[in-house]
């Protein structure tokens, strides 16, 4: 049943011709059509323009072209641009948006030939950790469909842990790819800032924000970096290096490894039920050999704050450029002049917390706060990225847990405080630049635990072999989600 | 210190939304509670610490002067909501 292969299998598959390109292809779109109803993963289905990625896939097998996961789908998050193919952000905003060119990871999705199947659901502008944002409804966790599935890229995760795509693209802001990961029980991936262009992602922070691969292997994960990384000219933030290389995956080890585990984040901030799962899967690591030393990172107290000045900060300019004009749609009334139009279309077309975000981000920016709040929060943010730096100084990787709780129920919390600090474990890594990965070490009452391993920055592929160590000690995380099967 | 409606006012002006009263008042709310925890930065030691608005190291990042195709013209003006003749249609910015 191609649906409970990996990635890499699957691609095996396709190479030696047991499998057609096209009727994967087709395999997934059906078990999407039956299957997404339940979940709500999926804002668009590419249908015909995946079946035309699909036979071009085949021909370059054929061919004996394509890069290791060619003919393999790939679900994609609905804030990356692609050419002719609805682009919403989860916003009304953007609801009849279709972009005129390809985000340059789409590019180069297509260029090794991997098979886009759709668009998935998001918070709306990726602001949000539950998907609950979504201007046009929820998306599901396939562990428990009363439960969320987590934020921003809740679509892309819940599509893989559904088995309804091998494979996805999502982006991580303060934790959007990690968390979902870590809720929906999958491997999830932030790289290196600077290491994935993000041409054709629709900013958010852009200090912050990287795209990075979903999928049930660290060995799928590697293999989309593989393909989807790497310089980009289009993006003046990329930097001048080789594509992040899965070649020494499989050569790291657990003995001697040094771990850092803060104890800002592994202490009473987590639900009971993910702190015994994690001091349980670090047993485990323990008794392969890792050495596990626990550190003080104070800056670490102050991650939430400051990420929410600089996130809406970044937020509120990266988003003037929604007015209605040159994209999406505009709401005016006889006698409006430019600026009552403008004021009026982003009124109606934003979600709350948009708006919210804009708010606060435009107050921190405002004149006569600016230094109090945007200011201070760069140079705490200095700070943070030097203690951790220093720390990865000392050991080989930070250990953390991906969320202090698991997926909880669709509508459960509805703090806006409470809801950001469920972020505290992973936006550190956004803010310093770091590299980060969430791997399944366990469940609590049946659902699924995140482990996040940090490493040093440009330090992925060497991160990449610790957690594919990690993942080989940890049998645990590779179950699937009675749901995918 | 609290801010005041007339504040949330100004801001949204600048963020150019055109809010109701009630999401004012609900922004007013939700931006006091955020003061509240952004005043545990203030007392941070930062020192004579830069602030860090970026994490990669890179400047002044150029691209070469060599002339490339831009973006068709059509295909830019495929998602205006409102074109004619090559243009997208604005409401009358500068007014007499």
């Amino acid at each position: 049943m191609v649906f409970g292969l990996t990635a890499a299998a699957l691609a095996q598959k396709l190479r030696s011709r047991e499998l057609g390109a096209v009727e994967v292809a087709e395999a997934f779109l059906r078990r999407i059509e039956s299957m997404d109803p339940l979940l709500g993963a999926f804002l668009t289905v590419a249908a015909e323009q995946t079946m035309d990625w699909a036979a071009a896939s085949q021909k370059m097998i054929d061919q004996g072209e394509g890069g290791p996961l060619c003919g393999v789908p790939v679900a994609v998050k609905d804030n990356i641009s692609t050419d002719g193919v609805r682009t919403t952000c989860a916003s009304k905003m953007l609801e009849n948006y279709v972009p005129p060119y390809d985000a340059t990871v789409v590019t180069r999705l297509r260029r090794s030939g991997m098979v886009m199947l759709g668009k998935t659901n998001m918070d709306e502008f990726a602001m949000g950790s539950t998907t609950e944002n979504s201007a046009f409804h929820p998306t599901r966790n396939p562990w428990g469909l009363d439960l969320v599935p987590g934020g921003s890229s809740g679509g892309s995760a819940a599509a893989v842990a559904g088995g309804l795509a091998p494979l996805a693209l999502g982006s991580d802001t303060g934790g959007s790819i990690r968390m979902p990961a870590a809720l929906c029980g999958i491997v999830g991936f932030k790289p290196s800032y600077g290491r994935c262009s993000r041409y054709g992602l629709v900013a958010f922070g852009s200090s912050l924000d990287q795209i990075g691969p979903f999928a049930h292997t660290v060995e799928d994960v590697a293999l989309v970096c593989e393909a989807i990384t790497g310089h980009d000219p289009k993006d003046s933030t990329s930097l001048d290096l080789p594509p992040i290389s899965a070649s020494g995956l499989k050569q790291g080890s657990l003995k001697g490894l040094r771990a850092a585990v803060p104890e800002e984040l592994t202490g009473d901030q987590l639900n009971p039920g993910v702190r015994s799962v994690l001091e349980s899967a670090m047993g485990v690591l323990a008794s392969e050999g890792a050495c596990l030393t626990p550190v003080r990172l104070p800056s670490l107290k102050y991650a939430v704050t400051t990420y929410y000045i600089i996130a809406p900060a970044e937020a509120s300019s990266n988003l003037a450029r929604f007015d209605g004009i040159r994209y999406g749609s505009r709401i005016a009334e006889a006698g409006d002049g430019h600026v009552e139009m403008v004021a009026k279309t982003r009124a109606r077309l934003f979600g709350h917390e948009v708006k919210a975000r804009i708010m606060i981000g435009t107050y921190a920016l405002s004149a006569g706060y600016y230094d109090a709040f945007y200011n201070r929060a760069q140079q705490v943010r200095t700070l943070m990225k030097r203690e951790l730096l220093s720390t990865l100084q000392e050991h080989d990787v930070v250990l953390t847990p991906t969320s202090p709780v698991t997926a909880f129920k669709l509508g459960a919390v509805n703090d806006p405080m409470a809801l950001k600090l469920l972020d505290l474990c992973t936006i550190p890594a956004n803010m310093a630049g770091l590299p980060a990965i969430s791997l399944n070490c366990g469940f609590a009452d049946g659902l699924p635990v995140g482990l996040q391993i940090m490493g040093a920055p440009l330090e992925d592929e060497r991160l990449l072999q610790v957690a594919y160590a990690v993942e080989q000690a940890l049998p645990d995380a590779q179950r699937r989600a009675p749901f995918s099967l | 210190m609290p801010i005041s409606l007339e504040e949330v006012r100004h801001v949204a002006k600048l963020a150019r939304l055109d809010l109701e009263e009630v999401e004012m008042l609900a922004f007013q709310g939700e931006l006091n509670a955020l003061l509240g925890h952004f005043s545990d930065i203030e007392c941070i030691d930062v020192g004579s610490v830069e602030p860090n608005a970026h994490v990669v190291q890179a400047y002044n990042v150029w691209d070469e002067d060599v002339a490339s195709e831009g973006l068709d013209r059509q295909r830019a003006l495929r998602s205006g909501s409102l074109t004619r003749a090559g243009f997208f249609l604005v409401p009358t910015i500068i007014e007499d």
